[in-house]
């Protein structure tokens, strides 16, 4: 349970109340390894612990990446750290995306807003290992053009031979690109249902909607996987508050199989 | 000539899946290529609602013109995407503008010609507001979604 320090070695400010955080061990030992999908509980001293996504690349050396939307105290705190600030930093924990798993299958990332963060990890291992996967697409929805999440990497993972499409909830003067909800581009795609892997992250609502239109179009419960949210206190399975109900989202998840919990997915007080 | 191109284009569109053979004829007999360009309007707020359109390529704008604020985007339709409700529903007046936001090419299915049809065989007019009613719920379904704003403020991940 007790945190490792580590110390802020870059922020960047991404789009308005969204920051990520590189950071390194401050006593230099190698940060432990981690799969895409899985959190670290980040601890703001005097000010709390909340649990984040990583967001960076498995292959990124010894930096930690972390990318973090600023609503809460703690989180607030975080995007407000300066290079050099040390907080404290326990995991990584939770589940995984089948990333490894999906080789040689098709790929369909479906992300709202923030959750293009928890996914990121994933667009990097298709980048490095490109011929495993076959074919790849992302679809992203935003609220606006300025709330588009990492808008080079977007077109980078283009030019690596994703099929990247991206829709804003509300338009602004000088898009052109598509607008309305992210689930709107599911029957406008082009893929093979029936070897294709979906990984939804986003507000519960867009991954609900996003499900029914992938079955819609043949992708079945056991190839759909998503990342749930629950308020994680403990990350280790003690406190039971981030419990949905016989899981722990912290151990069982962040990333389930919708097969596996599409009963309580409707039910409303879980 | 043209029946004979646009049928097979019409049968082969998810939209008409499953009609009755004998119906792809009649529409054909109300459509016609079209293409509309950049900034170009297929319809306006208030004007008679006179087609639908197929959309083949490109990319349309449903906006609504709010004084102030100049012209306010709602949704895109692109690609394979049905435009055009407002022909089946009295009083046949278009609800929003719609621009292309990039050149377009459409099928335009003639108002008037498939109003007559539908009034003369109820079948294929219960058998087109049934597909229409699948658009109109998808696109109120969207809708309803953008409302929520679920990328705000309570959106953590």
């Amino acid at each position: 349970m007790q945190p490792r320090l580590y110390r802020v070695t870059r922020v960047r400010r991404e789009i308005r109340d969204t920051c990520t955080l590189d950071m390194e061990p401050a006593d230099g030992s190698p940060i432990p390894g981690f799969t895409p999908g899985q959190f670290n509980m980040l601890y703001v001293f005097a000010v709390g612990e909340v649990p984040i996504s990583i967001s960076g690349s498995p292959q990124a050396g010894n930096q930690l990446v972390h990318t973090v939307r600023a609503v809460g105290a703690v989180s607030r705190r975080i995007c407000s750290l300066k290079k050099g600030d040390l907080l404290g930093v326990r995991g990584p924990y939770g589940s995984h995306w089948p990333v490894a798993e999906s080789s040689g299958k098709g790929l369909i990332i479906a992300a709202g807003g923030i959750g293009l963060a928890p996914l990121r990890p994933v667009l990097y291992q298709v980048q490095a290992q490109r011929e495993s996967f076959g074919q790849v697409i992302l679809l992203y929805g935003a609220r606006s053009p300025s709330d588009i999440l990492f808008p080079r990497e977007l077109e980078r993972w283009k030019l690596a031979g994703v099929e990247v499409k991206v829709t804003v909830d509300r338009s602004a003067a000088g898009w052109s690109g598509p607008v309305g909800v992210v689930t709107s581009l599911i029957p406008r795609l082009t893929f093979d249902p029936l070897n294709a892997v979906a990984m939804i992250c986003g507000p519960e609502v867009m991954m609900r909607f996003t499900i029914v239109q992938l079955n819609q179009r043949g992708v079945t419960d056991d190839r759909i996987f998503i990342s749930m949210e629950r308020n994680m206190k403990c990350g280790i399975g003690f406190c039971g508050h981030c419990q949905y109900g016989p899981s722990f989202i912290c151990q069982d998840g962040p990333v389930l199989p919708f097969s596996r919990v599409r009963n309580l997915f409707g039910v409303r007080e879980v | 000539m043209q029946m004979q191109t646009l049928e097979p284009i019409l049968s082969q569109h998810p939209f008409f899946q499953g009609i009755d053979r004998q119906y792809l004829a009649l529409l054909a007999g109300c459509a016609s290529n079209v293409v509309f360009h950049p900034n170009e309007h297929l319809m306006r707020e208030g004007e008679p609602a006179n087609h639908f359109y197929i959309i083949r390529q490109g990319r349309v704008s449903i906006e609504i013109a709010a004084p102030g604020q100049g012209a306010i985007p709602l949704q895109t339709v692109g690609e394979g995407e049905i435009l055009g409700w407002s022909w089946i529903v009295p009083p046949y007046r278009w609800h929003f503008d719609g621009r292309a936001i990039q050149l377009t090419r459409a099928i335009a299915l003639d108002a008037e010609c498939l109003r007559g049809k539908c009034e003369a065989d109820h079948d294929l007019g219960y058998d087109l507001l049934k597909r229409f009613a699948i658009v109109m719920a998808q696109r109120m379904s969207a809708t309803r979604l953008q409302l929520l704003d679920l990328y705000g403020v309570n959106d953590t991940a």
